[in-house]
């Protein structure tokens, strides 16, 4: 039996195309974009902060986006210049985020609960979070889901989504056809409607109802006409994933 | 057209220069002549870090960092620090909770990836011991760098538009004149003081750096002071027989320090890896204030100079292990994490 947070990975990894670049930080992110390379996606090539390109690491997976492991048998390695200019230029279409706090357009909080000057929690700031969100085509936002993170309106937005919504992104400036893509937590798998750019259930993980969905959230979700049920993780995808994090550094 | 300057509702301008104040200083300070700059650690950091100055560590993450000088920052009781935080975790994070450090401009700091959130340095925002000054993002605050080394006071980037995060940098949004849209300018950036640890240097501060380079170029031509730690000092010969390979170069560089193992507890490439056994240690004793101070006591401030802090490490024995497993002689042992 898979646990949520197994279940979560897995779905990621699913998002990801058969070839692609991707941006990744440590933890859930690269176990996801490992799985999808050791499963369907043999062409995903991993782009790291620290100026690791394509790694094919030995041992363990990198615990730091700048440890040598992120190039490892790998393309090139280079500088933060590099990889996020590559970013910038149009180069890595996905990336993948999480935050403290999301709001209905997909904008993300990493930076502080409560009040800037006064902090209740300081949390680490955007680091990578705001340039991935800006700058990549499609991102990925993995995070646990409830009333506490899905709120009406963000203590602080880190990293942009969809703004105040529709034709925002373009309107402030930010590179267009960019944006969030999906977000999956332990409830469901969520896209952005077209018209409003506002966070719609797209499918449900088994064992939760279209109540959870709203009832873990501080906004309206919208259900999208034909949602489903994702499918369990096969026992290929549980024993690639436990394969890649032996001693349960993430997955524990 | 004219191009609009939209002033920002908080607009935080800090470690800024006008590019023709810098390069007077440049004329002034930094010297073509190749002078041999070797020090000890002790003097270094006496010479270069003062009270109340705007330093800046190499290296990202908890990778290649001067944890040598930071130990010596701390036994030297050097304070009111600011502290740029561009994708910085353990270094800062240790003077953070050491009472160093009063101010940051924050791009990444208070966690260590996946070993979980620093407590420390968070509660010391959080009780109000260090300010946040400024917020930016990783790439912000590189190119902030990039453009002190380039002498431009600004340098563009698309990146982090319509956030707080912008809003709570210094950073200006200006109509582009080609594109007519929005762009932002972000403000180069200039510490007192960049402290870079490297492979291998000459005594002159030539520097070699294998693998990733994060953004030590830039901080090394955009601080006023800088100070090189390295692994060993080579021959004047090992660099000239391939400049090719010199990632920062002698004219820049104030001090040059030879420090074995000063990364530790954290890796460098190719080198040594990460000590987890240590990591725990520090993780286990930073879960409490009373915990740091012990810790502190017995790695830092009770040892004199970085050779004795390698012996209460463990000395040969667990430097020799580090070794083993980044050149994969070893397994990788279990990672640490923060427990409570």
């Amino acid at each position: 039996m898979a646990t949520e947070t197994e279940k979560m990975i897995i779905a990621a990894s699913r998002e990801l195309p058969k070839e692609t670049a991707v941006f990744v930080g440590t933890g859930m992110p690269l176990l996801a974009s490992v799985l999808a390379l050791n499963t369907h996606s043999p062409n995903i090539l991993l782009v790291y902060e620290g100026g690791g390109i394509g790694g094919n690491p030995t041992g363990r997976l990198p615990i730091q986006v700048s440890e040598s492991l992120t190039y490892e048998n790998g393309v090139a390695v280079g500088s933060m210049d590099y990889v996020m200019s590559l970013a910038q230029a149009g180069w890595i279409q996905y990336g993948f985020l999480g935050g403290a706090q999301i709001d209905a357009y997909g904008n993300l909080n990493t930076t502080v609960i409560g009040d800037w000057e006064n902090p209740k929690v300081r949390l680490p700031g955007s680091g990578g979070g705001a340039d991935i969100a800006s700058l990549c085509e499609r991102t990925i936002i993995l995070m646990r889901q409830d009333r506490k993170k899905f709120v009406p309106k963000l203590d602080f937005l880190t990293s942009p989504g969809y703004l105040t919504g529709p034709g925002e992104r373009e309107k402030v400036g930010l590179p267009a056809n960019t944006g969030p893509y999906r977000v999956i937590t332990q409830i469901g798998i969520y896209g952005f409607d077209e018209q409003t750019k506002q966070m719609t259930l797209l499918q449900l993980f088994e064992g939760y109802t279209l109540d959870d969905v709203q009832q873990q959230s501080g906004f309206p979700i919208a259900i999208s006409a034909d949602w489903s049920y994702v499918k369990a993780p096969t026992e290929l995808e549980l024993e690639a994933l436990h394969a890649l994090d032996p001693d349960g550094v993430v997955l524990a | 057209m004219t191009t609009n300057i939209k002033e920002l509702e908080v607009s935080k301008l800090y470690g800024w220069e006008h590019p023709d104040t810098i390069r007077a200083y440049r004329q002034k300070h930094k010297s073509m002549a190749k002078k041999d700059k070797t020090t000890t650690l002790a003097e270094a950091v006496a010479r270069g870090v003062k009270t109340g100055d705007y330093v800046v560590f190499g290296g990202m993450g908890s990778v290649r960092n001067p944890l040598s000088a930071v130990h010596e920052i701390i036994r030297q009781k050097i304070d009111n620090l600011t502290i740029g935080t561009k994708g910085s975790q353990h270094d800062w994070q240790l003077l953070a909770a050491a009472g160093n450090v009063s101010k940051a401009e924050v791009s990444y700091g208070f966690a260590d990836e996946v070993r979980g959130l620093a407590r420390p340095a968070r509660s010391a925002v959080e009780s109000g011991r260090i300010k946040v000054l400024s917020e930016t993002t990783n790439a912000a605050f590189q190119w902030r760098f990039t453009a002190a080394m380039k002498g431009l006071s600004f340098y563009p980037t698309r990146s982090a538009l319509g956030t707080d995060t912008l809003q709570y940098s210094g950073s200006k949004t200006i109509t582009d004149p080609f594109t007519n849209e929005p762009v932002e300018l972000l403000p180069a950036c200039y510490p007192d003081v960049a402290i870079i640890h490297v492979h291998r240097a000459d005594r002159y501060g030539n520097c070699q750096i294998d693998g990733n380079i994060a953004e030590d170029i830039e901080i090394a031509h955009a601080a006023k002071f800088v100070l090189v730690t390295a692994e060993e000092i080579v021959p004047d010969e090992i660099i000239q027989n391939d400049p090719a390979l010199t990632k920062i170069p002698f004219f820049v560089v104030d001090a040059v320090v030879e420090a074995p193992y000063g990364s530790h507890p954290n890796q460098v490439p190719t080198l040594y890896s990460f000590d987890e056994d240590h990591w725990q240690v520090w993780l286990d004793a930073s879960v409490t204030d009373e915990g740091v101070e012990d810790y502190l006591d017995t790695y830092v401030r009770g040892t004199k100079d970085h050779f004795e802090y390698l012996e209460k490490i463990g000395g040969v024995r667990v430097l020799n292990q580090l070794e083993k497993i980044e050149k994969k002689l070893a397994p990788y042992p279990k990672v640490a994490k923060r427990r409570g």
